[in-house]
C-alpha cells in the first residue's frame, strides 16, 4: 500500500520548501479536476499532494499594469464573473468558461489548465494569443516565461523540479482590439476540443489590421502560435479574402494526429472554419472597443 | 372491460412518484450503497487482449499477499453443460453466460474477466490482481460482422455450428445462426413494383448507458445461504443465473432488489453477481462488488454493431408491393444478438403482402451483446424507414402520406405471422399531421423528417400481494424491480379497484423470498402485467372485504357490492346498512376473519402491440459537419396512460438515447481490438444541453386484454429516432446517410463526396 501525504500550505515559500524535501513523485493540486481523475485511474500515484488554494497569491485576480494577473488556481467561475476582465479579454475568458461544465468551473484553474500539459486544453491558445505571461517561483526564485513556452508535449512541461506556476498576468489590451475563442466538440459540453482556434487582433485607426496572433489547440503536440495566419489578416482589411487566406494558413500549419477524438483530415479542415470564424467575432469587437 | 369510456379516479392522474423522495435526496439505496461489518472488497482481473488462450494462470501470489482472502478462475465454477437460458427477450445458455463471467480456456475480449479476488481493502485488491500471472498465447481476432462471417475467419467459438440452415453445416464458423421470416412472395412482388429503392446500411455497437455501474453485496451463512442484494432488472434472473452457473439450490440464494439506476436491457444477465457469491462462499465473509465505468464500457452491454440491406419497391400510387431485409448482426463473444426481433420488426408497422427477412446472428470479439430497450428494432428500423423516406421522395410522395396508404389496422397480418388486435398505428401518423411541429417553417439548412417504430411488447409471469394493513392503508409488494416509475403505476391501478386515496397505498418491490417469480423487468411488460396482478389481487381484496362485511351484516356476499371505496348492500333488498369503508372493515378484521390479504400470481397473455411516430428537425453546419437537433416529437400509441408523466417521460427518454445512438455515440476500438473510449468523456452520449425540450403526444387506443387497456410503453420510443434524424438530415443537406453515427467528420465527408 502506497501512503499519500497531503499539504495545504499558505505561502508560495512553503510551497516550494515542501517540494524541495520531498522524494519521490510529487503533485501540485489546485481544482483537482485533472489530477483526481489521473489518480482515479492509477495513472499517477503521487507520495505528496500540495494544495495551492489557501494561498491568496495564487486565488486572487489583480488589477496590474493595466493589465490582470490572475492566480494559478482561480477557478473558472470566478473568472467569468470577473465584469472588467470579460471586458477586456472576453476571449480569454470564455475559454476558461468552456472547461468542462457548472460543475468542473467551480474547480478548474488556468494553472491546472496550462500545467496538465494537453494539447487540447482550451483556455491556453487564448492565453498566448494575449500574450500572457506566467509568475514561476522554484528553488531558484521566482522567473516570468510565457505561456506559449510552458507546455513542451502532452503532458509535458518545461517546469523544473520543485517549480509551480503562482499566477498568469494578462497586459492591457490595446485600443481598437479583441480577441475571440472557439472549439469544436461534437457535443455542447463535457467534451475535449477536436480543435481550438484563439485569435487576438488590432486594428489602426482605418480599420486594417494592424496585429494579430492566431494560436490554434488540438492539432500539434502542443498549441500552435501561426504566424502566417497572422500574416494573413495583418496589412489589410478583415475582408473575406483575408479570411480565406487564414483559413488556408491555419489548415497549413496544422499537424494533428488520428485517435478518437477526431481525424487528422478532419481537424485540418475545422480548424481553418474555427479561425475564420474566431477571427470574425474578435473582428467585432475590435471594432467595437475604440 | 376494455377500459374504454370508464370514469376514472386515478387512472391518468399526475400523482407524485413514490420513491422520488428518497431519490432526490439521496437516501435511496442503489446497488453500491450497501455494506456490512467485515465485508471484504471484491475486485476482477480482465483480458486486455480481443482473443487470446489462456494456457495457465498462476495465482499463488496474489494468494500469498496478506489481507486476501480468495481468488477464484473459472477452474473454482462448475463446467456447465449447455441449457437454455430464458431471461429477455431472446433465450441464451447458461453455459455461455458462465463463460462470460468468467474466461474459461479463452478470453474472448478486451475486458473479459479471467480471475477475481477477493480482499480485506480496495488497494490490497489491486494489489492482488496486479499478482495474478496469465500466460496467454494471443490469437488473431475479428471485430467487424462482415470480416466474421468470410471463410477463414478467426474462430470466436471453435465449435459454433451454424443454426437454423439445412444441411447443418460441417465446419464451425462465427455465423450462430440464420433466421427467415416470409409472407407471400416478395419475387413476384417486386415485379408489380414501379420503382424499388434498395439500400445498404451499418451501424456502430452502442452501450445502454445506465448511469448506475453494476454492484452486488453478497454475504453467506455458515449453513450455506446466501443473501445477495444488487440492483438488475430481475432478481428472480439474478437467482436463477447465481444457483446454475455455481450449482446451488434456488431456496440457498436470497436475492434483495437494490433500487436501480437505469438498465434499459443491460441489466438481464449477470456479471459480478455469481463471483460475489462465490467469493462469499469461500471466503464466509460479505463480499462487495463494484465496476468502475470503464468496467462497464469494457465488460458489460452493448447493443449489436450491424451491417443491414433493405430493399422495398411500390407502385406510382405509393402500394408497396413487397420489402426484404437481409440483417448481419453482431452477437458479441457469445451468440446471442437481436436480430431476430429485428426481422420481426422491421417492416411490422406496415399492412404488406410480401415480406421477406433474413438475419445472421455473429460473432465477434467484442463484449456479449446485451438487450438494448425494443432489443434489435431500432437497428431494423434506422434501415427500413430510411429506405422508406427515399422512396417516397422517389415517387414525389410525402413520406408520411406513403406511411398513412401502408399502415397496419386491426387484422392485418404482421409479417412474423400474427394477426394485429385493435392498434394504435394511423392514430399516431394521424396525430403527426394535426401536430403544429408537422407543418411549421423551416430555415436555410435545416431539415424536417419522420419514422415510425414497433414493438411487439411483452407479458409473462407476475406477481403481486395487496396487504390490507389495520388501519386501511395498504401496502402493494411487487416482483419486479421499478425501472421507470412503476411503482407509481402499481399504486394508481391498486387505489382505482380499491377505492381509497393513493395516499394510502405504500407499493414496494419484494425479494425472492417474499413474492412469488416473477420475470424481468423488460419486454415493456411491468406496467401491462405486474398491473393485471396487481389489479388481480387488489380485486382478491375486494371480494374478501365484501365478505366480512356480509358476516358484519350478516347477509350473503353476493348481497355486499365494493364502490368508491366502500362496502354498500347490493340492494334495498339485502337491507338497510350504512356503508362500511375499507379502513372501517380493516379495523374490524381481526374480529372477522383475521388478516386481509389478496394475492396474484399470473402469466400475462395478450400484450398490445406499440406503435410510434417521431417528427425531428435538425440544422447541419455545413463546414464543420455538426448537426443540432431543433426540434423533436414523439408520438405514440400507450393503450392507457396510467401515469401519464412516466410515459411521457419514457418516450423522452427513447428518443434521446436514440438520438444519441443517431448522432455521436460508438466503440471505437484500436487495430489491436482494445477499446479505447471506455467512458463517457470519450463515449459520446448526449448530455442535457445537447437536446431540445422533447415533446411527447399519447395516443390512446386501449389494449383489449388489459382491464384499464395498457400496452408497454417503454421500448417503442427508441425505435424512430435513428431513422428520424436520418431523414431529417436527408431533407436538410441532401445526403442519405446509411452509417451511424452521423458524426461530425461522418456527415463533412459525406456533403465533400456529394460536391
Ligand atoms: C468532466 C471534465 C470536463 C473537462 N472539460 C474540459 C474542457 O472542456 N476543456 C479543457 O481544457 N479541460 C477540460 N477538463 C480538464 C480540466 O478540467 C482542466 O484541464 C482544468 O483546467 C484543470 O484545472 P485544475 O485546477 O482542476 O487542475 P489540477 O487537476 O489541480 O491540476 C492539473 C495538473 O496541473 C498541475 N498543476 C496545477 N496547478 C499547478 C500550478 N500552479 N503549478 C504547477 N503545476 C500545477 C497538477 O499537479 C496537475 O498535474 C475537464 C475535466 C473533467 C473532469
Amino acid at each position: 500500500m502506497n501512503a499519500m501525504r497531503y499539504e495545504a500550505p499558505g505561502s508560495i515559500d512553503e510551497v516550494v520548501a515542501l517540494l524541495a524535501a520531498a522524494d519521490g513523485d510529487s503533485r501540485i493540486l489546485a481544482g483537482g479536476t485533472d489530477l483526481l481523475v489521473q489518480m482515479q485511474s492509477g495513472f499517477v500515484k503521487p507520495g505528496l499532494i500540495v494544495d495551492v488554494k489557501k494561498i491568496a497569491e495564487a486565488t486572487t485576480i489583480t488589477a496590474e499594469d493595466g493589465g490582470f494577473r490572475i492566480g494559478a488556481a482561480v477557478c473558472g467561475a470566478e473568472i467569468g464573473e470577473h465584469a472588467d476582465l470579460k471586458e477586456a479579454w472576453p476571449g480569454v475568458v470564455e475559454a476558461a468558461e468552456l472547461i468542462g461544465s457548472v460543475q468542473i468551473q467551480a474547480r478548474a484553474s488556468l494553472g491546472g489548465n496550462l500545467c496538465n500539459a494537453s494539447p487540447a486544453a482550451d483556455s491556453v491558445p487564448a492565453l498566448i494569443a494575449a500574450g500572457a505571461v506566467c509568475s514561476i517561483a522554484g528553488p531558484k526564485g521566482r522567473r516570468e516565461v510565457p505561456v506559449a513556452d510552458i507546455a513542451t508535449g502532452p503532458g509535458e512541461t518545461s517546469l523544473g523540479t520543485g517549480e509551480v506556476v503562482v499566477s498568469i498576468h494578462l497586459p492591457a489590451q490595446s485600443p481598437r482590439s479583441g480577441d475571440a475563442y472557439l472549439r469544436f466538440i461534437p457535443r455542447t459540453e463535457m467534451d475535449i476540443a477536436v480543435v481550438g482556434a484563439a485569435i487576438n487582433l488590432s486594428l489602426d485607426e482605418n480599420g486594417q489590421c494592424s496585429a494579430a496572433r492566431v494560436v490554434l489547440g488540438a492539432v500539434a503536440p502542443t498549441a500552435l502560435l501561426v504566424t502566417e495566419a497572422a500574416d494573413a489578416l495583418i496589412g489589410g482589411p478583415v475582408d473575406d479574402a483575408a479570411l480565406e487566406r487564414l483559413d488556408a494558413a491555419a489548415r497549413a500549419a496544422c499537424r494533428p494526429i488520428d485517435d478518437k477524438r477526431g481525424t487528422a483530415d478532419y481537424r485540418t479542415k475545422v480548424s481553418g472554419v474555427l479561425a475564420r470564424r474566431a477571427a470574425g467575432i474578435a473582428l467585432e469587437r475590435a471594432r467595437s472597443n475604440s | 372491460m376494455d377500459g374504454q369510456g370508464q370514469d376514472f379516479k386515478w387512472i391518468g392522474k399526475r400523482t407524485v412518484r413514490p420513491d422520488g423522495v428518497d431519490k432526490v435526496t439521496g437516501r435511496a439505496n442503489f446497488g453500491a450503497d450497501f455494506s456490512l461489518p467485515g465485508m471484504l472488497v471484491g475486485k476482477v482481473l480482465r483480458s486486455t487482449h480481443p482473443h487470446a488462450r489462456i494456457l495457465s494462470i498462476d495465482t499463488e501470489k496474489a494468494h500469498a499477499l496478506p489481507g486476501v482472502k480468495a481468488v477464484i478462475t473459472a477452474a473454482d465454477l462448475p463446467d456447465i453443460p449447455s441449457e437454455e437460458a430464458h431471461f429477455g427477450e431472446d433465450p441464451t445458455d447458461f453455459r455461455h453466460v458462465s463463460h462470460n463471467v468468467m474466461a474459461r480456456d479463452k478470453a474472448l475480449y478486451d475486458g473479459h474477466v479471467v480471475a477475481a479476488v477477493a480482499a480485506t481493502s480496495e488497494s490490497i485488491a489491486d494489489e492482488a490482481l496486479g499478482l495474478i500471472e496469465v500466460n496467454y498465447e494471443v490469437l488473431p481476432h475479428v471485430l467487424d460482422v462482415e470480416e466474421a462471417m468470410k471463410p477463414g475467419a478467426p474462430l470466436v467459438l471453435e465449435d459454433l455450428i451454424t443454426g437454423g440452415v439445412t444441411p447443418t453445416p460441417k465446419d464451425p464458423s462465427n455465423i450462430a445462426k440464420r433466421v427467415q421470416f416470409d409472407l407471400g412472395d416478395t419475387e413476384a412482388g417486386f415485379k408489380k413494383a414501379n420503382m424499388v429503392v434498395e439500400r445498404r446500411f451499418t451501424t456502430k455497437p452502442v452501450h445502454q448507458g445506465y448511469i448506475e455501474p453494476h454492484a452486488v453485496v453478497a454475504s453467506t451463512s455458515e449453513d450455506g445461504h446466501t443473501l445477495v442484494w444488487c440492483s438488475s432488472q430481475g432478481h428472480f434472473m439474478i437467482r436463477a443465473a447465481c444457483a446454475k452457473l455455481l450449482g446451488l439450490d434456488v431456496s440457498q440464494l436470497r436475492v434483495m432488489p437494490a433500487e436501480i439506476g437505469g438498465g434499459f436491457g443491460g441489466k438481464i444477465t449477470v456479471y459480478l453477481e455469481p463471483l460475489a457469491v462465490l467469493l462469499s462462499r469461500k471466503t464466509g465473509r460479505p463480499v462487495k462488488m463494484v465496476m468502475t465505468r470503464e468496467e462497464v464500457f469494457r465488460g458489460t452491454g452493448p447493443t449489436s454493431g450491424t451491417v443491414m440491406t433493405v430493399k422495398i419497391g411500390a407502385t406510382k400510387k405509393g402500394q408497396i408491393t413487397a420489402a426484404e431485409a437481409t440483417l448481419a448482426y453482431q452477437a458479441g463473444a457469445f451468440p446471442g444478438s437481436p436480430v431476430g426481433l429485428g426481422c420481426m420488426t422491421a417492416f411490422a408497422p406496415y399492412d404488406l403482402e410480401n415480406v421477406k427477412t433474413v438475419g445472421f446472428d455473429v460473432v465477434v470479439n467484442r463484449p456479449k451483446a446485451t438487450a438494448y430497450r425494443a432489443p434489435g428494432a431500432p437497428l431494423a428500423a434506422f434501415a427500413a424507414e430510411s429506405v422508406l423516406d427515399e422512396l417516397a421522395k422517389a415517387l414525389d410522395i410525402e413520406p408520411l402520406e406513403l406511411r398513412e396508404k401502408n399502415a397496419a389496422k386491426e387484422g392485418t397480418k404482421a409479417p412474423y405471422g400474427p394477426r394485429f388486435g385493435p392498434i394504435g398505428y394511423v392514430e399516431t401518423l394521424q396525430a403527426v399531421r394535426d401536430h403544429p411541429h408537422y407543418s411549421a417553417p423551416l430555415g436555410p439548412n435545416q431539415g424536417r423528417g419522420i419514422a415510425s417504430g414497433f414493438w411487439m411488447n411483452f407479458g409473462g409471469q407476475s406477481s403481486a400481494v395487496v396487504n390490507v394493513n389495520e388501519d386501511g392503508t395498504v401496502v402493494v409488494t411487487l416482483g419486479h424491480p421499478d425501472i421507470g416509475g412503476s411503482r407509481a403505476s402499481m399504486a394508481l391501478m391498486a387505489a382505482e379497484v380499491l377505492g381509497i386515496d393513493i395516499a394510502k397505498v405504500r407499493p414496494i418491490i419484494g425479494d425472492t423470498h417474499t413474492i412469488g417469480f416473477s420475470d424481468i423487468t423488460g419486454g415493456s411488460k411491468v406496467t401491462f402485467a405486474s398491473g393485471m396482478a396487481v389489479v388481480e389481487a387488489a380485486g382478491d381484496v375486494v371480494a374478501q372485504l365484501r365478505e366480512r362485511t356480509a358476516m358484519i351484516w350478516e347477509v350473503e356476499a353476493e348481497g355486499v357490492v365494493w364502490e368508491d371505496g366502500h362496502a354498500l348492500p347490493a340492494s334495498t333488498n339485502v337491507g338497510e346498512f350504512e356503508p362500511l369503508s375499507l379502513a372501517q372493515i380493516a379495523a374490524m378484521a381481526a374480529k372477522i376473519g383475521g388478516p386481509i390479504s389478496g394475492r396474484a400470481s399470473i402469466n400475462a397473455k395478450g400484450a398490445g402491440p406499440g406503435f410510434g411516430t417521431h417528427i425531428c428537425d435538425v440544422e447541419v453546419d455545413r463546414e464543420t459537419g455538426r448537426v443540432v437537433v431543433l426540434r423533436y416529437t414523439a408520438v405514440q400509441d400507450a393503450g392507457r396512460a396510467i401515469h401519464p408523466a412516466y410515459v411521457e417521460g419514457q418516450l423522452q427518454g427513447g428518443a434521446a438515447q436514440g438520438i444519441g445512438w443517431a448522432l455521436n455515440e460508438e466503440y471505437v476500438y484500436g487495430d489491436d481490438g482494445r477499446l479505447q473510449n471506455p467512458g463517457f468523456l470519450d463515449y459520446r452520449m448526449p448530455v442535457a444541453s445537447d437536446l431540445p425540450m422533447i415533446d411527447t403526444v399519447i395516443v390512446e387506443v386501449p389494449n383489449p386484454n388489459h382491464p384499464f387497456g395498457v400496452r408497454g410503453v417503454g421500448e417503442v420510443p427508441i425505435v424512430p429516432p435513428l431513422a428520424a434524424v436520418a431523414n431529417a438530415v436527408e431533407n436538410a443537406i441532401g445526403v442519405r446517410m446509411a452509417d451511424l453515427p452521423m458524426s461530425p467528420p461522418h456527415i463533412l465527408a459525406a456533403l465533400e463526396d456529394k460536391a
